[in-house]
């Protein structure tokens, strides 16, 4: 594997047989898949935060209808 | 009638991105298939024309479990480093009139393949606002490689 990461560039203008070319990444490449990288983490931590603050609130909700008396099939038919 | 153009085969280094140059502009639409896997944890990409321009969406995606809908820049989906081993998500990509002096529009079917719960879905419906014609298309992964296997086909319809 190369050291450094490499992009397939496929020059469509020139024939077949001579269009691909395997070109490794220039510095500013590089610098711009690095914060690509450090946003998508940001991105994803952000995600997965707001899915599990989603998924508190329902089993929270949940509770509070069973604890009014409800039964597990009225509140799965309610709130599924 | 539908024509390959090209297709790009990734080797066993990887590669960090897919780039189409010098399309032909003969035909009436672009179609794109792929077939991808990441080399990391993440199973999104990005597409982009021209690499430039603004783009507008409405995205309609699920993971197995939750289901959304939004607004935002053009992306696709690949199979990840967890993904059940030795599979690659499927993306169909299809550009119409791109060659045209207007806005192009363009439509995205992508799924991820994956023996679990957690395998994507997105279906996007967009617009690219540049109105120079498509001469180039760019695939992206967010983080990681595309790895070895993972294909992209060019076709042209006219």
């Amino acid at each position: 594997m190369s050291e450094t990461p490499v992009k397939i560039v496929v020059d469509l203008s020139k024939p077949k047989g001579q269009r691909e070319s395997i070109i490794e990444l220039t510095s500013a490449e590089l610098t711009e898949r690095e914060e690509m990288r450090i946003e998508s983490e940001a991105t994803q931590a952000a995600q997965d935060k707001a899915e599990k603050a989603t998924a508190a609130k329902k089993l929270s909700g949940r509770n509070k209808l069973l604890d009014l008396g409800l039964t597990e099939a009225e509140v799965t038919a309610l709130v599924g | 009638m539908i024509t390959l153009i090209q297709t790009s085969t990734v080797g066993s280094g990887g590669a960090a991105s897919i780039e189409f140059t010098g399309i032909p502009q003969e035909a009436k639409d672009l179609l794109l298939l792929l077939s991808l896997r990441n080399s990391v944890d993440s199973s999104s990409g990005t597409l982009a024309f021209n690499t430039g321009g603004s783009y507008t969406r409405m995205r309609f995606f699920g993971n197995g479990s939750t289901e959304d809908s939004d607004t935002s820049a053009i992306d696709i989906q690949a199979n990840t480093s967890v993904s059940t081993a030795n599979t690659f998500s499927n993306t169909e990509v299809c550009v119409r009139n791109y060659s045209d002096a207007q806005a192009k529009h363009y439509s995205v079917n992508s799924v991820n393949e994956n023996n679990a719960t957690l395998a994507i879905q997105a279906f996007i419906a967009g617009r690219w606002s540049e109105t120079a014609a498509i001469t180039s298309l760019e695939l992206t992964p967010t983080s990681g490689d595309f790895v070895e296997h993972s294909t992209a086909s060019l076709y042209s319809i006219s």
